[in-house]
């Protein structure tokens, strides 16, 4: 009986939380009454556990044991250390963007001297300025998620970019969160990216910590709209401290004839989720969505994607590749839908887990729900352990047992790897991978 | 002090035993065939020696340099001069032939406490073994062993086999799948690599590759144990009257 109160007291905690800090919070007038309305809608569900299809594999009233206080604005310690941790992080060319416990730093940010074409505005200005437009696209991820309902209630900053029509950006914009380790605390951010009919833009997000940063929660979520013939390139990198807890959700539009290229993959935190609903809202569009977990120890990481085929002549591309090792629990539930109207939809996901131990755990679960009769359409999914005979060769040529593994290991992520259409971002990928395997020893 | 010293060597897979106390002493520079019919133990022993998985040794014991070779990893063999040419090269999707090669030479450099080659060196001393073996660059970009033929797969164990410089060579079959060109090429470089360093033990079930790899000592094994030993002759001798007079006799 205990534990079952102990669950519900997280979900309470959460409710008192946001009934401190609505004062505080940015933006009055509609924008306070649509974070009410949010709220309401999170407090109807709750935090999401096992009997929700969807978070089936990711009960957050187990995972997610207690509330922290939402993080204060960072001090200049707090900036000095985060300041340390973005080098690793760095990109060749790169416009950083860099939120530290959920508040934009522009100290360690590069918003000012923008190229033609590009504008770049924080959240928090925006809720403060009120704007009518802004705040339809700010809150049109839907509350019936009560994860992303909550992100509606509580986001105090984040970025708020629009590149015009025609622009294409030279330089990669870079979205680092850093918890600076102050304190335990959560932060709730949000951002919002527009590209312009024939737009093009890279959008790097990194989730990282200062060192010793210890329990922290991100709530972050992005808003995401691509116009005609424009072309985003995406790769997000999940390496939170092992002891974060990191919910983030994502909401793409594509217009028509325009192309995503997006990659994630999680070798960070204790619990992750990442939720993404991509849309096709024009015809001739294009999407590859690939991604990779990295887990180990008692990590879990959930990748739930729904793509949402709702115009014709669209295609979809999904490689997800989990590599899980002692107890981890990898969880990737990709979900296609193709409405009625959608003929001529080519969509095809392939997901594969490698388990490294007897205890790891991988929960792959395609779901293709496909209404129109002129599609091509497929989907696979396996889970294996490493090749015995794959591995004996490598250690018959001199490498140790964690080198063999090391070397498969890259070899079973790199197709999703590949997937990145920037070298420099595959780059970027491949160090994040290389810190995971170093990490194991 | 033999190179290669095996013991009364005894060994099981489950509930078989496989080797029963065999003996077999290879010293430097010399070039031994070991000859038998298809479940004699050949690849076993093979195997045991380059310390694969799924084999229990219940007896005898083999000494390499007069270390204990079973007490050694995997890694640790290959680091110390084994070299087992397999029989059937793997095929590893996703690793490059160069990044293994090069993985795999500095780890055992490391094991070794020697320092790692530099990329030019490394780079130049791959292509010149290359070349030498008709291996195109183009295969050293593929994944290793993917889509490679049957010739190509033994060449690339060949290519390794003259990278790492082992002091001993086992060739698992090495005849297996090749026709008689693609069997030339794998002689040739095989015999570039004999050296007064350097042994060599070459398992085969045909005579045949013994025209081109001319052993010193030839021995034939039958149910797990040599059963006779001699030069190159003996090779001659039982491809005229076959494996069967020692089966009877084993």
């Amino acid at each position: 009986m205990n534990v079952v109160l102990a669950k519900t007291e997280t979900g309470r905690a959460l409710s008192d939380i946001f009934a401190i800090a609505r004062d505080r919070l940015p933006g009055a007038g509609k924008i306070a009454d649509a974070r009410q309305q949010a709220f309401e809608a999170y407090e109807r569900v709750g935090l999401p556990h096992r009997r929700i299809e969807d978070w089936k594999y990711t009960d957050l009233r187990v995972l997610m044991r207690e509330v922290l206080p939402l993080a204060p604005a960072p001090d200049a310690a707090a900036l000095k250390r985060a300041g340390t941790a973005l080098k690793l992080h760095a990109i060749k060319g790169e416009r950083r963007l860099v939120l530290v416990d959920g508040v934009f730093a522009p100290k360690l940010s590069e918003a000012a001297d923008l190229e033609k074409g590009l504008s770049i505005r924080t959240l928090r200005e925006m809720l403060e300025a009120g704007d009518t437009a802004l705040r339809e696209q700010l809150f049109a991820p839907d509350n019936s998620n009560s994860m992303v309902a909550l992100n509606s209630a509580m986001m105090s900053d984040g970025l708020v970019i629009e590149v015009a029509e025609g622009a294409a950006l030279t330089q990669p914009l870079h979205i680092v969160h850093i918890a600076s380790g102050a304190q335990p605390a959560a932060m709730f951010t949000r951002s919002l990216l527009k590209l312009g009919r024939t737009a093009a833009a890279t959008l790097v997000e990194s989730y990282i910590s200062a060192d010793g940063a210890k329990a922290y929660q991100v709530h972050d979520s992005l808003v995401v709209s691509i116009g005609d013939r424009a072309r985003l390139d995406h790769v997000r990198l999940v390496e939170d401290g092992r002891e974060a807890f990191n919910i983030s959700s994502a909401v793409v539009t594509l217009g028509a004839r325009a192309h995503l290229n997006t990659f994630g993959m999680t070798s960070g935190s204790s619990a992750s989720r990442y939720q993404a609903v991509i849309t096709f809202a024009g015809e001739g569009s294009q999407v590859e969505t690939n991604g990779v977990n990295l887990l180990n120890g008692r990590q879990h990481a959930d990748t739930t994607l729904f793509l949402d085929h709702a115009v014709p002549n669209c295609a979809s591309r999904e490689i997800f590749r989990a590599v899980v090792d002692d107890r981890g629990h990898s969880v990737f539930q990709g979900r296609i839908i193709v409405r009625p109207q959608a003929q001529k939809t080519d969509a095809k996901m392939m997901t594969r887990a490698l388990l490294l131990s007897d205890e790891a755990e991988a929960d792959n679960k395609p779901e293709l729900e496909i209404f129109a009769d002129d599609v091509t359409c497929g989907h696979g999914a396996a889970t294996g352990a490493l090749d015995q005979s794959l591995l004996f060769y490598l250690r018959a040529r001199g490498l140790s047992e964690k080198e063999a593994q090391a070397l498969l290991i890259q070899a079973f992520v790199g197709e999703a790897i590949e997937s990145i259409a920037d070298d420099a971002l595959r780059e970027l990928a491949i160090s994040a991978a290389h810190r995971w395997l170093a990490a194991r020893g | 002090m033999p190179l290669l010293e095996v013991r009364n060597l005894q060994v099981r897979v489950e509930e078989n035993e496989i080797l029963h106390g065999l003996s077999l002493a290879v010293n430097k520079g010399e070039v031994h065939a070991i000859m038998g019919p298809n479940g004699s133990g050949k690849s076993t022993l093979s195997h045991v020696i380059a310390g694969k998985p799924g084999y229990e040794v219940t007896g005898g014991e083999i000494l390499f340099n007069g270390e204990d070779l079973l007490a050694m990893a995997p890694d640790e063999r290959s680091a110390k001069g084994v070299f087992l040419a397999f029989q059937y090269p793997v095929e590893i999707p996703g690793v490059a032939t160069m990044t293994f090669l090069r993985t795999a030479l500095n780890a055992q450099r490391k094991a070794r406490g020697e320092s790692e080659f530099s990329t030019p060196d490394f780079l130049k001393k791959v292509r010149s073994v290359a070349a030498s073996l008709n291996i195109p660059q183009d295969m050293l970009r593929r994944g290793v062993n993917v889509g490679f033929s049957g010739g190509e797969k033994k060449r690339n164990e060949i290519l390794q086999m003259a990278l790492f410089e082992p002091s001993l060579c086992i060739l698992d079959e090495m005849d297996s799948g090749l026709d008689i060109d693609a069997l030339r090429v794998a002689a040739d470089g095989v015999n570039a690599l004999r050296s007064p360093d350097r042994a060599m033990v070459v398992i085969t079930h045909y005579q045949r590759l013994l025209n081109y790899i001319v052993p010193d000592f030839v021995h034939v094994m039958s149910k797990g144990r040599v059963v006779k030993s001699g030069d190159k002759e003996l090779a001659l001798e039982l491809e005229a009257s076959g494996y069967t007079q020692f089966e009877d006799a084993a």
